[in-house]
């Protein structure tokens, strides 16, 4: 039906047509060499790029994503802020993969739980692991488990819906927050924080993290580094949003910047305009309006020590080959709240899984897992990519072309016979898994979320508890 | 009258464009589908997405895009057309390009230009382009983003290199 009507179709809709024979060729129609089937494990950017990658350059293949919740996207969802909406634009991209016909989204599916990986390797021809880093690092100081001390990693979580951050209930009567870290996590909490209601109302931050930031005490936030301003690891981008927050004054130490004027002339360009925007931020605050009622306020040189009741004790550094050295000086910094925000690690949900503990990422090489860590040799058909592989670091833009340079070493290792495909795989057997979510599911959550948001005046409002998007997709 | 029948053609075009774009395997997007189907073909290019209007829409726009493995695509855009829009519009088949959609929260579409061409942009790139352009790989003084150079007929000819990714590579 969908051919028929398509064959009479003029040269302007040439494209549209070639797409409908695509797509209307979608069931049981393959090359005449065997199916390369090809597992991703993680729904996020990293897969869903991979996946993309695959699909165009690899003939004959299907590729099936698992994820471990019933919606995809992972950290394009649930880490992206709530006011940078467009940032999320790069889910058309996921979602024309996801039409792709090869292509087949299994949400609800936890590896290490509901499938092993040993079972997955006999299934398919290749797997790869994407599933991310879904922990945080820990301080390792006195009194870090106390009540007052939040992970940033979870409050993220929190105001964007993932499930089971919803009863993380924050503490936000105080005056007070102490952000210890200054990533771009760390900067997205501060902003969250000091943000006025009515801007964040627009956005799909959840309901109830909206109430909680309603009754928020919250009038200054502190971000402290353990390096200096040159080594600042928040970009430019989030410290200008910053600077620009109306009713928020952004006031620095200007001891911190005494020797970085002089380092100006010599630094690569990005970082030479990111300090240049704090050294103008500093010029200006003296005069800086004080009609503002909330402060943000970021402190470089200065490493946690230890938790107080009311207060974080921070020890003085000094840069030595911009490293952060302790010296013998502390300094006490009140706060009623701390937020721990010094990056994100992975976990191994599966013991067969090559894991380093220490660094919490797969052991790999260029994408390609090791079979263990001391021999070095590759575990042929099992990869790696995205944050999992490389560690917690860099933008979309780096996850994309991470997950492209691994995806393509899958195709190279399968076109060079590196990889057998000859013998055909089974692929997933969803009959025998409970519960599972199809890509049309998934849309179902989320033409529901997005009719629960149009009520509320923002994009979406996120289902957060599991065995309701579940009955919502009518499983 | 030519200038109204224009606009029509213009938002034609853009909707044609945006369903082309959201056709998935669901039956439902084949509505929108019949509707392209349906609706003539107005001009002989396929499927535009034009967003200048009235009498400078018919200009057309030569560019070429330099891969780094030397490999030329030689395309055309109208006035008014971004180079994001040029790339999407031709289905230039560049990975990742634009992941953003023209918003200035990445650096997927950079594009590095000859001086004298860069020099001559009408327009100097704003703080927030710079900002994005500092996360780009391969930055040089000559890099902008795609999505905010517009066409202007001055810049028929226009030749810009796309930075080497992991499409040259392939492809190379």
């Amino acid at each position: 039906m969908l051919l028929s009507r398509s064959l009479s179709l003029s040269v302007m809709t040439k494209q549209l047509y070639f797409n409908t024979i695509k797509q209307g060729l979608s069931t049981g129609v393959s090359g005449s060499g065997a199916i390369k089937r090809i597992c991703i494990v993680g729904g996020g950017p990293a897969g869903f790029y991979a996946a993309q990658y695959i699909l165009k350059h690899l003939s004959d293949c299907a590729v099936d994503l698992i994820e471990k919740l019933p919606v995809p996207f992972g950290l394009v969802r649930y880490g992206v802020a709530p006011d940078h909406p467009e940032v999320k634009n790069v889910i058309n991209t996921f979602n024309k993969t996801a039409e792709h016909k090869d292509f087949n989204f299994y949400g609800n599916i936890a590896l290490g739980k509901d499938i092993s990986l040993e079972d997955l390797r006999k299934r398919y021809h290749a797997v790869l692991l994407t599933y991310g880093a879904d922990q945080d690092r820990q301080l390792n100081i006195p009194n870090e488990d106390r009540t007052n001390v939040l992970s940033a990693r979870k409050f993220v979580a929190w105001y964007n819906g993932l499930p089971g951050a919803q009863h993380l209930n924050p503490d936000l009567s105080g005056n007070t927050v102490a952000i210890l870290g200054q990533g771009n996590v760390a900067v997205d909490a501060a902003r969250m924080l000091l943000s006025s209601l009515d801007a964040l109302r627009k956005t799909d931050t959840t309901e109830y993290a909206l109430e909680a930031l309603s009754r928020s005490k919250v009038q200054q936030v502190y971000l402290v580094g353990r390096r200096g301003p040159l080594q600042a690891a928040f970009t430019i981008k989030e410290l200008r949003e910053m600077l620009k927050l109306p009713n928020v004054q952004t006031l620095w130490r200007p001891d911190d910047f005494t020797d970085v004027p002089a380092q100006l002339a010599n630094l690569p360009r990005p970082r030479k305009r990111l300090t240049e925007l704090m050294l103008k931020s500093l010029s200006e605050q003296a005069g800086s309006s004080s009609a503002k009622n909330k402060r943000f306020l970021p402190i470089f040189l200065r490493a946690p020590k230890a938790i107080g009741e009311n207060e974080v004790e921070l020890t003085v550094t000094k840069l030595q080959n911009d490293m952060a050295v302790p010296t013998d000086q502390t300094e006490h910094l009140q706060t009623d709240l701390v937020l721990r925000s010094i990056g994100y690690k992975s976990t191994c949900v599966d013991g067969g899984i090559c894991f380093d503990e220490r660094s919490g990422r797969v052991h790999n090489e260029n994408g390609r897992v090791l079979r263990d860590a001391v021999s070095k040799t590759v575990d042929p058909g099992i990869y790696v990519a995205g944050w999992l592989g490389t560690g917690p670091t860099g933008v979309i833009l780096t996850t994309m072309n991470g997950a492209f340079t691994v995806a393509k070493t899958i195709c190279d290792d399968i076109l060079s016979n590196k990889l057998d495909t000859s013998t055909a795989k089974a692929g997933l057997d969803t009959k025998q898994l409970h519960r599972v979510v199809t890509w049309r599911h998934w849309q179902r959550i989320d033409e529901a979320e997005t009719q629960a948001g149009k009520v509320l005046g923002k994009p979406r409002e996120k289902f957060v508890d599991v065995e309701e998007m579940l009955k919502v997709a009518g499983l | 009258m030519a200038f109204a029948q224009n606009l029509v053609r213009c938002t034609i075009n853009a909707a044609v464009v945006k369903s082309a774009r959201s056709l998935s395997k669901n039956a439902s997007n084949f509505s929108l589908l019949q509707r392209c189907i349906n609706l003539k073909p107005i001009t002989n290019q396929h499927c535009l997405r034009t967003f200048s209007v009235g009498t400078q829409l018919h200009q057309d726009v030569n560019v070429t895009f330099l891969r780094a493995n030397g490999q030329k695509i030689q395309t055309k855009g109208k006035v008014g057309d971004t180079l994001l829009d040029v790339v999407v519009n031709n289905h230039i088949d560049l990975d990742g390009f634009g992941a953003c959609e023209g918003t200035l929260t990445c650096s997927t579409c950079h594009l590095i230009f000859k001086t004298a061409d860069f020099e001559k942009l009408p327009d100097k790139a704003s703080d927030e382009e710079l900002d994005m352009l500092d996360l780009a790989y391969e930055l040089t003084e000559t890099s902008r983003l795609g999505c905010q150079i517009t066409l202007t007929k001055d810049m028929d000819g226009l030749v810009v290199s796309v930075p080497a990714t992991i499409n040259d590579a392939r492809s190379a």
